[in-house]
């Protein structure tokens, strides 16, 4: 029985962390919302690092680790809040064409997914909650509709799920593809809809309702993660802050009103690190609880990572406000996460129905 | 990352499950039944007092976290008392097997164990509550004797209670956390009152204890003089861990889920409304996050070369997030009930005896006692994060 990182995993965190604190620093993070920086930048560093391939099979030059070493990697990607693709990229992608792609799709695309020189966004967001007029339709094994929130926008082909359940592989220059990028408040992370007229696809052999939603539930997963990782670093930042910051004479976090502030932020989160460790940890081994697990962090995570972030906000008082502190970066980062593949209400109504509690 | 169990640790798994298979049914429930001989039973088979050494009553099992583990999981799946677990076995124990001369070990232990010596804890008193290091109950050597004067005050279990385990101010002109001592004290010893006092649930579970020059031999301090707090901090992380174990929340939360399946109002079950069933899937998202918490904490105990450096603050934070969210876990259900949530006594139309709106009012008195909830965060942010020291008012 050994419930935690092993040696290599807390290696692996800590030379990525390394790594971001170099390659992403506030500039970066600020940088990230021109509309001249490559959405796509800090790749090729991720990549030497091997983040990009850690859910490519060794057959295919990945590292052919699990959704756990993904959500260890999320944690940190969050905590630098580093304006890189990452959950369609090198999560969802890699995993759906592993489970359901043919050996010729595997064999062309995973590689090439690892060395970071191909990027896939996905597109989801209507197998979580469809909008009324989003969907994508199958008419002669072409494509046609909208997809919504597809994550990971900046890419060079997408995975579509059909309302179907099918899985397809769609080019970024397919034929009647229309892409439109929207904002949000996080300009770390590039989200947008796909319109698709008559667009030749590829689809992907294996897929399944069961395969999807294992793709849906690893994407949880490392939102969750991300979060983590923005939280905690909210939380370090408010808690330097207190130690340095005078009022009255007294460092403001002798004050018990901001002590107890910064001691709820951390006995809330503290367990949300257990917790993402053990529910990716079911993604790879426990099959039976990996989707309600799934659910109840992603939700769980969200209700706290959002609550931290609004007080680690106010432990800074009006300089936490500020672009200057550039603290809001980390706040909207948590706030993405909360909505993108199901908020907690939603994340919650599925996992009392996984549960057998509601239809 | 490795959830699976040794071969060894399975069998005795199963072992535990033929136990409860067999036994299960003689096990006392709620205040029926016989304690005792329960207790005698489960301590011969190595599931009560299982790493307490033979000549001190126990059942002397090398110690082993993960066995430990299962009889706790084994007995709260099969929902079968997992013996005593009052202050003396969870508290006093510990403390004596640390900390006790062979002699207090030896007098003081078996009986406990087996439940026929009942204890109770005389920390706090009326002007040393969160503050407990400026309690003034004194004690003064006279021959050899101590004399003890003064008064103790929520003395959970005081009058079912054999003995005391007391703090005693027996160093007048030290600073106030070195002059205190650690003192057992017979509860029948002329000068001793107890006066109940009834709390919220209008039942009288502590009391008042008043001591009017109680004569306590002398042979009865543990450790040495002045040593008294530091023996106290001992015991106190004891009980931090063992007010809320998070598998016995797990149980709670099914009983609730069975509780919102039968209850209800216009003609739909409360799971079936929407509101409530959202609050019950959000209660037991925070009880996976600590089951996981937990675990991460026995690991941590099972491998000591762990090399998790946040471990530490998964452990200061546990008794302030489970009694908080225990406490919620039972208001849910009364809120699930609507008006027949509150009935109490005897009222015709009780559900489930009242026992979750007892328990809703009881666990309010956990996150009190124990260390409140505030004192809690101000050991998570100052042990845990580092943060700068109350400032400490002049010494008594
Ligand atoms: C059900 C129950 C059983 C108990 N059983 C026992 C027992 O068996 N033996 C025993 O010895 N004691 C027992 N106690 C006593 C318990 O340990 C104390 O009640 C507890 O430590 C609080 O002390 P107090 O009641 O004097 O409250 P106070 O210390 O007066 O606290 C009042 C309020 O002030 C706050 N406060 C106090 N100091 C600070 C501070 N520094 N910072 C911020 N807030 C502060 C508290 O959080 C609380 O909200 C029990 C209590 C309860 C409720």
């Amino acid at each position: 029985m050994d419930f935690g990182l092993s040696p290599e995993q807390r290696m692996f965190q800590e030379s990525l962390g390394r790594h971001l604190a170099e390659a992403s620093p506030l500039e970066v993070v600020r940088q990230a919302r021109q509309p001249s920086f490559d959405p796509n930048r800090l790749v090729p560093g991720l990549a030497a690092l091997g983040v990009a391939g850690l859910l490519v099979p060794e057959a295919h030059g990945g590292l052919g680790l699990g959704v756990l070493d993904a959500a260890l990697a999320a944690e940190m990607l969050g905590r630098a809040a580093a304006p890189a693709p990452f959950v369609a990229a090198f999560v969802m992608a890699p995993l759906a064409l592993a489970l359901a792609g043919s050996p010729e799709q595997q064999a062309a695309l995973l590689p090439k997914i690892a060395e970071g020189r191909l990027r896939v966004g996905a597109a989801f967001a209507e197998q979580v909650a469809a909008r009324a007029d989003a969907g994508v339709e199958v008419v002669q094994g072409r494509l046609s509709g909208r997809a919504l929130f597809v994550l990971d926008f900046a890419a060079d082909a997408y995975l579509v799920a059909s309302r179907d359940g099918g899985l397809w592989w769609v080019e970024a220059g397919a034929s009647g593809l229309e892409r439109i990028p929207f904002s949000t408040i996080d300009t770390t992370r590039r989200v947008g809809e796909l319109r698709l007229a008559a667009t030749p696809a590829e689809p992907l052999p294996g897929a399944s309702p069961a395969v999807l939603r294992r793709i849906i539930d690893a994407g949880r997963v490392v939102l969750a993660g991300d979060t983590l990782g923005a939280a905690q670093h909210m939380l370090e930042a408010a808690v330097d802050y207190a130690k340095t910051r005078e009022q009255f004479g007294r460092p403001i976090g002798s004050f018990q009103a901001v002590k107890h502030m910064c001691a709820e932020m951390a006995a809330s989160l503290e367990p949300c690190r257990a917790f993402l460790w053990y529910a990716a940890h079911a993604q790879d081994a426990l099959p039976e609880e990996a989707a309600l697990q799934a659910a109840h962090l992603k939700a769980h995570v969200a209700e706290v990572g959002t609550r931290l972030a609004k007080t680690a906000t106010e432990v800074h008082g009006g300089m936490g406000f500020t672009d200057l502190l550039g603290l809001h970066h980390w706040f909207k980062r948590i706030a993405w996460n909360r909505q993108m593949l199901g908020s907690p209400e939603q994340c919650r109504r599925e996992a009392a129905r996984l549960r057998g509690l509601a239809a | 990352m490795d959830l699976s169990l040794s071969p060894r640790h399975q069998a005795f798994r199963e072992e535990v499950r033929r136990f409860l298979a067999e036994h299960g049914h003689k096990a006392p429930r709620g205040h029926r039944g016989d304690h005792v001989a329960w207790q005698k039973l489960l301590i011969e088979h190595g599931y009560a007092a299982r790493f307490i050494p033979r000549e001190y009553g126990g059942y002397g099992a090398p110690p082993d976290i993960l066995e430990a583990r299962i009889i706790a999981e084994e007995f709260g799946r099969a929902q079968v008392s997992p013996g005593l677990q009052g202050q003396g076995v969870s508290m006093l124990v510990p403390t004596l097997l640390e900390v006790g001369t062979e002699e207090q070990k030896r007098r003081f232990i078996p009986p406990t164990l087996t439940g026929e010596m009942i204890w109770c804890q005389g920390y706090s008193e009326p002007q040393a509550g969160s503050d407990l290091a400026s309690l003034r109950t004194s004690a003064v050597l006279d021959g050899d004797h101590w004399v003890v004067n003064g008064q103790k005050i929520w003395t959970s279990t005081a009058r079912e209670a054999d003995w005391m385990f007391a703090l005693v101010r027996t160093e007048p002109e030290a600073p106030k956390h070195e002059g205190i001592s650690f003192l057992l004290i017979d509860m029948r010893t002329p000068g001793i009152e107890v006066r109940p006092l009834v709390d919220m649930t209008m039942e009288a579970n502590f009391n008042e204890v008043f001591f009017t020059d109680v004569r306590v031999p002398k042979e009865n301090i543990v450790g040495r003089r002045g040593e008294g707090w530091r023996i106290a901090n001992l015991v106190l992380r004891h009980e931090r861990g063992s007010l809320a174990d998070p598998n016995a929340m797990m149980a709670r939360l099914l009983a609730l889920i069975d509780l919102m399946k039968a209850e209800r109002v216009d003609g739909r079950r409360a799971i079936d409304d929407p509101v409530l069933l959202d609050r019950l899937m959000r209660i037991e998202g925070r009880v996976q996050a600590l089951r996981a918490n937990d675990l991460r904490l026995l690991s941590a105990k099972v491998n000591p070369d762990h090399g998790d450096p946040r471990v530490g603050l998964a452990g200061l934070l546990v008794k302030l997030e489970t009694t908080e969210l225990r406490h919620e876990l039972e208001g849910l259900a009364v809120d699930a009930m609507g008006e027949f949530g509150i009935l109490y006594d005897r009222s015709p139309e009780l559900r489930a005896g009242g026992t979750w709106v007892r328990s809703w009012m009881y666990y309010l008195g956990l996150i009190i006692g124990g260390g409140t909830s505030q004192i809690q965060k101000n050991i998570i942010a100052e042990r845990g994060l580092g943060l700068p020291r109350e400032p400490r008012t002049a010494r008594p």
